[in-house]
């Protein structure tokens, strides 16, 4: 009997032991930069292509200051309101002093420079598929935009979702890299596959969640409720969203509607990034959505 | 008692259909006037977004006609046509949230600025179709900025 609690205590360190491990904060091979000369004009293009402002800028700057990715924006969620941090180039309030390989670690796996897990509203599920060019082209175009003093303000989370270790856990079931649409791709769904799965994140919101957050990758991209309550946000498979590729395109350059109605909501935003994209890389992204498979079970009705 | 029963019923059939026809009757035809100009931009603007998509051959003439429409459509006085209390909370037949009336120089910027990128999509349309597919994305910023402002999501 007394031989069964030593194993069972042992037992529980050991599993104690490898919790730890598998939800420490993980980092990228310290090579993997090395090599990559960055290219300023493709880091603009990531920049929009992955939508950084709509969240860091402060809120309601308009127009040039929009540049100014000084954070504070709210998220309000589930689990609590998450404040979108200074990310502008000063050294001690932004991420001025950090190395590409840091960027690379938060965008990747979600780690900041200090070891720490990030909070999943900063969509690292999605950036995980970066490209490490354009990782390092976008910390150099980051380096150019203006330094501002403004402090970053904490999270406002609760128990049990303020212990970051957690979310090493949460990381393990949630944080998969890879394509969700695979198979026989053209080049241009190949490439819109990279605009809307990686640097665009557009399954953030049109996908539902579950209980715990995690995105539910079989009803990829069927729609979601709108997390701050009001309206739907639409699915964008080819059974819900009937519009040709050029319509999209279309939509995703001016705003315009096939009705010619024009976009509102979060979408204006988003319009603002995908409209300093090229007519290739919107059409690219139509002929991605194409391609995305309508799911057999039918999305829950909210 | 059947019959009292009918008659019962039948008056109140009538007061719904006096109900029904006093809520259509109500409409607000200020409301009524201001989504007509909508639609009179969405009809332009389909002539020059179809060339712009490549759905329709480009034709500088009808191109231009339609950007001299627009502009037309922005130059329209609109002061009576947003009257107090035509907005979504009290009407439901509107979108127009009450911050409109708490805007009104905001809101008189992004109408000017509609009015500045439909005079750009004006001297566009008629050059090239390249031309008019750069002004198309100015004249639906400036569409969308008011709407995201203003106007309530569907549903």
């Amino acid at each position: 009997m007394r031989r069964f609690f030593i194993f069972a205590a042992v037992f529980a360190v050991l599993v104690g032991l490898a919790g730890l491990v598998l939800t420490r904060p993980q980092r990228v091979d310290r090579t993997q930069l090395d090599g990559i000369t960055p290219d300023l004009a493709r880091g603009e293009t990531v920049f929009y292509a992955a939508g950084c402002v709509s969240c860091h800028s402060a809120p309601d700057a308009v127009g040039q200051e929009k540049l100014n990715l000084a954070g504070g924006r709210r998220f309000e969620s589930d689990f609590g309101t998450f404040i979108a941090p200074n990310i502008s180039s000063d050294p001690v309030a932004g991420i001025g002093s950090w190395s590409a390989l840091d960027l690379a670690n938060a965008l990747i796996h979600g780690t900041g420079p200090k070891g720490q897990h990030y909070y999943p509203a900063f969509p690292y599920t999605s950036y995980a598929n970066m490209t490490a060019e354009d990782v390092a082209s976008l910390h150099s175009f980051l380096g150019t935009l203006p330094a501002v003093t403004t402090e970053s303000t904490a999270h406002e989370v609760g128990l049990p979702f303020n212990i970051r270790r957690g979310l090493g856990g949460w990381k393990l079931l949630y944080l998969k890299p890879g394509w969700v649409v695979d198979g026989d791709l053209t080049d241009q769904q190949i490439l819109g596959r990279y605009l809307v799965e990686a640097l665009g994140h557009c399954a953030e919101c049109h996908t539902p969640r579950n209980g715990l957050g995690g995105l539910k990758r079989d009803l990829w991209l069927t729609g979601a409720p709108n997390p701050n309550g009001k309206g739907r946000i639409p699915g964008l498979t080819s059974d819900q969203l009937d519009w040709s590729e050029a319509d999209i395109a279309e939509y995703l350059k001016s705003g315009f509607t096939p009705d010619y109605d024009s976009a509102g909501g979060e979408m204006v935003e988003v319009i603002e990034n995908t409209s300093r994209l090229s007519d290739d890389e919107r059409l690219a992204i139509a002929a991605y959505l194409k391609a995305v498979p309508v799911p057999q079970i039918e999305p829950p009705s909210e | 008692m059947m019959k009292r029963f009918s008659i019962f019923a039948a008056g109140l059939l009538t007061v719904a259909a006096i109900g029904t026809a006093i809520a259509h009757e109500g409409e607000n035809p200020a409301v009524k006037a201001r989504t007509s100009i909508m639609q009179l931009y969405a009809f332009n603007l389909g002539t020059l977004g179809g060339m712009a998509k490549g759905e329709t051959e480009y034709d500088a003439e009808a191109a231009t006609r339609a950007a001299n429409n627009i502009v037309v459509l922005t130059q329209i006085d609109q002061s009576e046509m947003w009257p107090a209390g035509s907005d979504n909370v009290t009407d439901p037949s509107t979108r127009a949230l009450p911050a409109i009336w708490e805007n009104f120089p905001d809101v008189g910027a992004k109408g000017q600025a509609l009015a500045d990128a439909a005079v750009a999509m004006q001297a566009a349309a008629g050059q090239d179709v390249e031309a008019l597919k750069g002004a198309m994305g100015n004249l639906g910023g400036a569409c969308s900025a008011c709407h995201k402002a203003y106007r309530a999501p569907k549903d």
